[in-house]
């Protein structure tokens, strides 16, 4: 009895040192706050630090990697380039889990504590919507790299005045999907699985089947799933039977490979769409083939043969030894962006950087030119990739 | 007609899982009285025991029956001592207690599970242990064989899933009926203490309760993995509630009603999923729940005992 409640205290404090003195690992994770009580000091001069929140791990975990991977090449080269005014560049990465409340902690750490000038992420809505607050309420600029719900630099009808993105918007993206069905493809009927936890997921849900039903497509169907799900058999059998000539699927890649492997097991031959949320390696790892003849719409092709693009893809198969997919493409452009309006600005502050990064206009990124209008959003056009043999291959772009 | 069938397919597929799991609830709680809230983050350590020693093997390059067999009886007994652990050192020391004291640390217990299991990597390797939030890829087991009577999608998967899982609960229904150990389980369910005076040993029982229903759980954690392989550390909060449902709407303490409870539960999710809305699946579980327990608070089958004074 009393040897056992010892041991169970024994291993309680292990774990508890294991967890708490676990070594520091790149990409760092917030420690817990027992671990440190005392803030860091302000920064030294002589560097400029600049925070990223990203989904390290969880269920979208190479967007948050990739993103990470695309902002650190921005900081070595601009390091390179004798940094900003000067001064060398730090990045601080948080790991979010893929969690709306875990990525509003981690961007008021960065901050509070880290006393960053600018931070930059989500690549999920849900997430970005959680961290926008946060921008507003400590003055500091916020530029997110992939999120596309129109919510995420909206504070109900007015623009939040800290929060920006370098991608298009959901309703543009909606439009992109539905105009290649209803116009390249002349696909008339399309049935609808939406993720109903995911702001990205029902925006882009609802923008699809506004423009599908003006083009004279019908929406047969509609039906939702839980990301995490693991079962869609249901949702699956019963649009089988509602005679579609394609599935629109705007859900994030995890459950998206996992939908694809289902409805192959159930005979469903019709092709799936999605949104950028597809766009990660894994999506292909875990599909097995089984999204062949599918089509997602997204923020660039590897194939494209502007200069830009084969420049930035060379360096990054340099370094990660990998092809980037779009959410490496705009972190690296949304640290550019931000570099170049701390060059710009009178004085390092984070109002003063604000004030720059609204006035980015026809900034040449890897993505295209970047011009924020008024809602603080990108005017991009999007690209259409299909699959085909396990693999994404650029199919049409489509411009606003 | 052909959409009918192939929803009763997806719904035993997933029904048998419920069921399986329900089986431990009901078992723990016969003889312990006790709601083993871990339970469903054991089924999740399962799937994680599998695909460790799946990757041990390397599974994923040529899988074959042999290997199947190894991570299936593997994962069983690695929860199996797990269970045991849980029940020695969280559930033994309280168990002369006020029930609630049990219940709050058996809540404890699943947290420890669910978030020890996402901290940060201590052993690196491909799947790092422990594995953390990303969700990781069960490879398969045998290859995968696709049958289509009248329309109807079955896989080879579904049927081993459906014999295993009948399989095991015959087998419990005998164990628990027809042997001596069945004897004393019951005889501790019934009064502990006095099966105690009469020379039966309670721990002895109570540890091969939770070694049995823990190992089922695994069981049916290598059974869901096989088909639908994305697998991570919360993979066991939603099947753990429903089987817990199943449970209770079967006769909490009752084998025969855990199969039955997660069979309509699975079968009824589908349904409703199929035919009314998608996005009232899960709520469709408390909802039968509630109706049952209003007709007849002891479960389907559960059976009121009597106080003789």
């Amino acid at each position: 009895m009393r040897y056992a409640r010892a041991l169970v205290m024994a291993l309680l404090a292990i774990g508890g040192a294991a967890g708490a003195g676990c070594k520091d690992k790149e990409p760092e994770k917030a420690a817990p706050q027992t671990a440190e009580t005392k803030t860091s000091a302000a920064p030294a001069s002589d560097t400029i630090v600049i925070g990223h929140v990203g989904s390290m791990t969880g269920n979208e975990a190479t967007f948050g990697q990739s993103s990470d991977n695309g902002m650190k090449l921005a900081v070595e080269e601009q390091n390179k380039k004798n940094g900003i005014k000067g001064k060398k560049i730090v990045l601080k990465t948080y790991d979010d889990q893929g969690k709306p409340e875990e990525a509003a902690v981690a961007a008021t750490r960065l901050v509070t504590q880290d006393k960053v000038l600018t931070f930059l992420g989500e690549v999920s809505s849900s997430r970005s919507i959680a961290m926008g607050p946060v921008a507003d309420s400590n003055k500091i600029p916020m530029i997110s790299n992939s999120s596309t719900n129109p919510k995420v630099t909206k504070d109900g009808d007015k623009t939040r005045p800290f929060v920006f993105r370098v991608c298009f918007i959901d309703p543009f993206q909606g439009t992109v999907m539905a105009k290649f069905a209803a116009e390249n493809k002349k696909w008339k009927k399309v049935a609808i699985l939406r993720d109903v936890g995911n702001d990205y997921s029902v925006g882009l849900a609802n923008f699809f089947t506004e423009t599908f039903k003006k083009l004279g497509g019908e929406v047969v169907d509609d039906v939702s799933y839980k990301a995490g799900d693991q079962d869609f058999k249901a949702q699956l059998t019963k649009l089988k039977s509602k005679n579609a000539e394609a599935f629109y699927v705007p859900g994030y890649y995890t459950d998206v490979a996992l939908i694809a492997r289902q409805a192959k097991e159930l005979g469903i031959k019709v092709p799936l769409m999605g949104g950028d949320g597809w766009d990660s390696e894994k999506l292909y790892e875990i599909s097995k083939g089984a999204l062949d003849g599918s089509f997602f719409s997204n923020h660039y092709s590897p194939e494209d043969t502007s200069p830009q693009v084969k420049d930035f893809i060379a360096k990054y198969k340099a370094t990660y030894n990998a092809v980037p997919d779009a959410h490496a493409v705009l972190g690296y452009d949304a640290a550019n962006v931000a570099f170049h309006a701390m060059e710009q600005a009178k004085e390092l502050t984070g109002p003063a950087i604000r004030d720059e990064v609204e006035k980015t206009k026809d900034f040449q990124g890897v993505s295209g030119k970047i011009t924020l209008n008024k809602d603080h959003n990108a005017d991009k056009p999007a690209v259409v990739i299909g699959i085909e043999k396990n693999a994404p291959k650029y199919a049409a772009t489509i411009s606003p | 007609m052909t959409e009918f069938l192939q929803h009763l397919v997806n719904g035993l597929s997933v029904g048998t899982i419920y069921a399986l799991i329900a089986l431990g609830y009901t078992m723990v709680y016969g003889v312990l009285k006790l709601i083993n809230f871990a339970h469903g983050d054991v089924y999740m350590v399962g799937a994680f025991a599998g695909l460790y020693i799946a990757r041990g093997l390397g599974v994923d390059q040529e899988p074959s029956l042999a290997k199947a067999g190894v991570v299936f009886v593997g994962a069983i007994v690695i929860c199996a001592a797990l269970g045991v652990a849980i029940e020695r050192f969280a559930y033994r020391p309280l168990r002369q207690r006020a029930r609630l004291t049990a219940l709050i640390t058996a809540i404890g217990v699943s947290f420890l599970l669910e978030y020890g299991f996402q901290l940060p990597p201590v052993i690196d390797g491909e799947v790092p242990f422990p594995p953390g939030p990303t969700p990781r890829f069960f490879p398969e087991p045998f290859a995968r064989v696709d049958f289509e009577p009248l329309g109807v999608h079955i896989s080879n998967y579904d049927i081993v899933s459906l014999i295993v899982a009948v399989g095991f609960m015959f087998a419990l229904q005998y164990i628990v009926y027809r042997t001596k150990f069945g004897t004393a389980m019951r005889a501790v369910s019934f009064d502990a203490s006095v099966a105690g005076l009469m020379g039966i040993n309670v721990n002895r029982v109570i540890v091969w309760t939770f070694a049995l229903g823990s190992g089922l759980a695994a069981a049916a954690a290598i059974l869901v993995a096989g088909s639908r392989p994305s697998i991570n550390p919360l993979l066991g909060l939603l099947p753990g509630i429903k089987a817990f449902v199943a449970a209770v709407f079967g006769g909490i303490g009752n084998v025969q009603g855990a199969m039955v409870g997660g069979l309509i539960l699975g079968l009824s999710e589908e349904y409703v999923a199929g035919y009314l809305l998608s996005s009232y699946r899960d709520g469709i579980a408390f909802a039968l729940l509630i109706i049952v327990l209003l007709w007849r608070p002891e479960g389907l089958f559960g059976r009121v005992r009597a106080e003789k004074v």
